[in-house]
């Protein structure tokens, strides 16, 4: 029997409610653009297949971090019985989800891959891994960042709701229960759009959702009590194999320095020099 | 921050902005030799390219050149873990005020041959001698930095925490700022910083630079359950990615910034035994009532240096009377330094009595004759008028 304060009439109606936000495997760090602690520089590898994640610090998506915080927030106002923090990746995905725990997740799984064939992992794999995960935990919402800043690929939410047949609310700006339903606003290119959901659904979180809580001490504390259960792709019967294959990554060329002109006469005749106009 | 380069009367501004070259730098020691007028933040990013960082961090970090900063001394927020310039400089090029350019920019790490000249031209605010190259010794770039932002319930609690801090975390401890109350409440009303812990009466920065993630992990970890355990730390967090210790930093470096927008703002940046530190805070609040708006206190705890900053409405000499010269008699009366970091300059070189004796200025004025007797090297500063 759910407890108290969730949606009145209906909740005899409905299964504890179990929430699944979900976080791709935890990214290299960006390179700094603030001064003060000293910075990672992203590298890519001499071989050009990725970049080098060899010993760079890894930590949480940001808009990962955010749909984490969606989750607790609805913990928080009971309007959920449960948040699993999920993460499918090498060993640092570990610590990612300690700090998912910090934040106020209730438990963690930790689908492994290991590091050689994390590279080959994109987001089609990590929906099937999440499809699965949702129906073995029985969950009523899956929320996810609406993208990795490493790939900015925005399909991985998507591709599990498609694998799931559940309705997805993307680029959400807000979530609000309404009974049944979840009322989701979302950014787009017009302006804002809403919809209404019936639940079990997916959404994934935008910048504007929330701002993400700093994890205190005491969290952090209990945290490191808290259950990450480690299983495999196997596991849950998902073949994480991809038809796709990196052919290269490369740096962006070098910016070259640019030249200043005097006269707007010395622009035009520079342009036309370069074959611009 | 002290007008110590600002001109006043009939000087001419020389500037080495043009002396921006890296000399050599040997990536097995670490030793670098540039010319003055390189920007620190540039040399930064030059050794960090192989492995090592500059021993000094400053907010003003993207304009300034190292040539200034070693002839103010500067200290930052490295100062805890790497020490002062006067000892990670080895040497220097200085142009004397004849004319003379005196080569003392060896890169050896012990040279006891004769008088270590370089220490007098090493904070002389450009008084003595033009700093034209120098010789510094980088440290390793740490592999894994840690930062913890935590509330402690008293003064009393700071100092303890500091003594745990290094205590167990040794030698991987690198930076130990404070700030009170009145600091968190500026920077969340004027630039909208949101306060990471509980309201607590006093705020710690904790830094760790390392060379093992998880050792350094380990006895951080250790710090916090002690601290928190013992109730020296109420509540508290960590910067779990870089944008988030960013962030942490940016609540301690941002409070100049805040302050400036509350009002006029009257500085002062005392040493002071650490265990008297918060009762200048306390006794000036007292003591100026409602006539101030503000009255802060932060800084280098670990350095034993206050940064103590009063805000009003507007400048009133009536309040700057029942400031000065209050804090510097009671920074006089513990002994302290009237400028911790700061320098003298303009500002402050009337108050440099109060903390030195009338023979050690007397013995700067006789250097300063011997070394400049035409008084051209930054004259008006410094050092006070001669009797």
């Amino acid at each position: 029997d759910p407890g108290q304060g969730g949606p009145a009439s209906s909740r005899s109606l409905w299964s504890p409610w179990r929430l699944l936000p979900c976080e791709p495997w935890p990214l290299p760090q960006e390179p700094l653009t603030l001064p003060s602690p000293p910075a990672e520089q992203i590298r890519v590898k001499p071989d050009k297949t990725g970049v080098v994640t060899d010993g760079v610090k890894h930590s949480m998506n940001p808009f990962c971090e955010i749909a984490v915080e969606e989750a607790v927030r609805l913990k928080e106002k009971k309007l959920v019985k449960e948040v699993i923090a999920v993460s499918c990746g090498p060993v640092q995905c570990q610590e990612t989800i300690r700090t998912a725990l910090a934040m106020g997740a209730d438990r963690g799984i930790h689908v492994e891959v290991p590091a050689a064939e994390a590279d080959r992992v994109g987001p089609l794999q990590v929906a099937r891994v999440l499809a699965k995960l949702a129906e073995r935990e029985k969950v009523d919402l899956v929320l996810l960042g609406k993208q990795a800043i490493d790939d900015d690929c925005n399909q991985t939410g998507q591709m599990t709701a498609g694998l799931l047949d559940w309705p997805q609310g993307t680029f959400a700006s807000q979530v609000t229960l309404e009974g049944a339903k979840l009322k989701v606003e979302r950014e787009i290119d017009g302006g804002l759009e809403t919809l209404r959901l019936k639940l079990p659904a997916v959404v994934t979180t935008d910048l504007r959702l929330n701002e993400p809580r700093y994890a205190t001490l005491p969290n952090i504390m209990k945290a490191k009590k808290k259950k990450i259960e480690v299983i495999k792709a196997s596991d849950l019967g998902v073949d994480l194999s991809s038809k796709l294959t990196v052919v290269s990554v490369e740096d962006p060329p070098q910016r070259t320095a640019g030249v200043k002109v005097e006269t707007t006469e010395d622009l035009v005749a520079k342009l036309k020099e370069v074959g611009r106009i | 921050m002290v007008g110590g380069s600002v001109p006043v009367f009939d000087e001419i501004i020389l500037s080495t902005a043009l002396m921006n070259q890296v000399i050599s730098f040997h990536d097995v020691s670490g030793i670098l030799v540039c010319q003055a007028g390189c920007v620190l933040e540039e040399l930064n990013h030059y050794v960090q390219e192989r492995g090592f960082i500059m021993p000094l961090d400053l907010g003003a970090k993207g304009s300034c050149h190292i040539g200034g900063n070693v002839a103010t001394n500067a200290g930052g927020l490295r100062f805890l873990r790497y020490g002062s310039l006067r000892g990670t400089v080895l040497g220097l090029e200085v142009v004397l005020a004849d004319g003379t350019v005196l080569d003392c920019l060896t890169s050896l790490r012990k040279d006891n041959t004769g008088y270590d000249l370089k220490q007098l031209f090493i904070g002389s605010e450009g008084t003595l001698g033009v700093i034209t190259a120098v010789s510094i010794s980088c440290p390793p770039r740490p592999k894994a930095v840690n930062v913890a932002f935590l509330g402690c319930p008293g003064f009393a609690e700071v100092l303890q925490a500091f003594s745990t801090c290094k205590g167990t975390l040794g030698e991987i401890l690198s930076a130990f700022e404070f700030m009170d109350a009145e600091c968190m409440q500026l920077v969340g009303q004027h630039l909208h910083l949101a306060r990471p812990v509980r309201e607590s009466p006093f705020y710690i920065l904790v830094e760790t630079s390392g060379s093992s993630a998880e050792h350094d992990a380990e006895k951080l970890d250790g710090f916090l359950e002690q601290a928190l355990g013992s109730g020296l730390v109420t509540d508290g967090t960590v910067g779990t990615d870089q944008s988030k210790a960013q962030s942490l930093w940016a609540l301690r470096e941002r409070i100049t910034e805040a302050l400036s927008h509350d009002g006029y703002v009257f500085k002062y940046d005392v040493s002071l035994p650490v265990e008297r530190f918060y009762d200048l805070v306390s006794d000036l609040r007292a003591r100026l009532g409602p006539r101030a708006k503000h009255v802060v206190g932060y800084g280098h705890l670990g350095d034993g240096n206050l940064h103590l900053n009063v805000t009003a409405e507007a400048f009133s000499t009536a309040l700057l009377g029942a400031l000065e010269p209050y804090v510097y008699t009671w920074t006089a009366a513990q002994r302290g330094s009237v400028s911790a970091e700061h320098g003298l300059g303009l500002r402050k070189k009337d108050v440099l009595g109060y903390s030195k004796p009338p023979t050690a200025v007397q013995l700067m004025w006789q250097l300063k004759a011997l070394l400049d007797p035409r008084g051209l090297l930054n004259p008006y500063k410094t050092l006070p008028a001669h009797a």
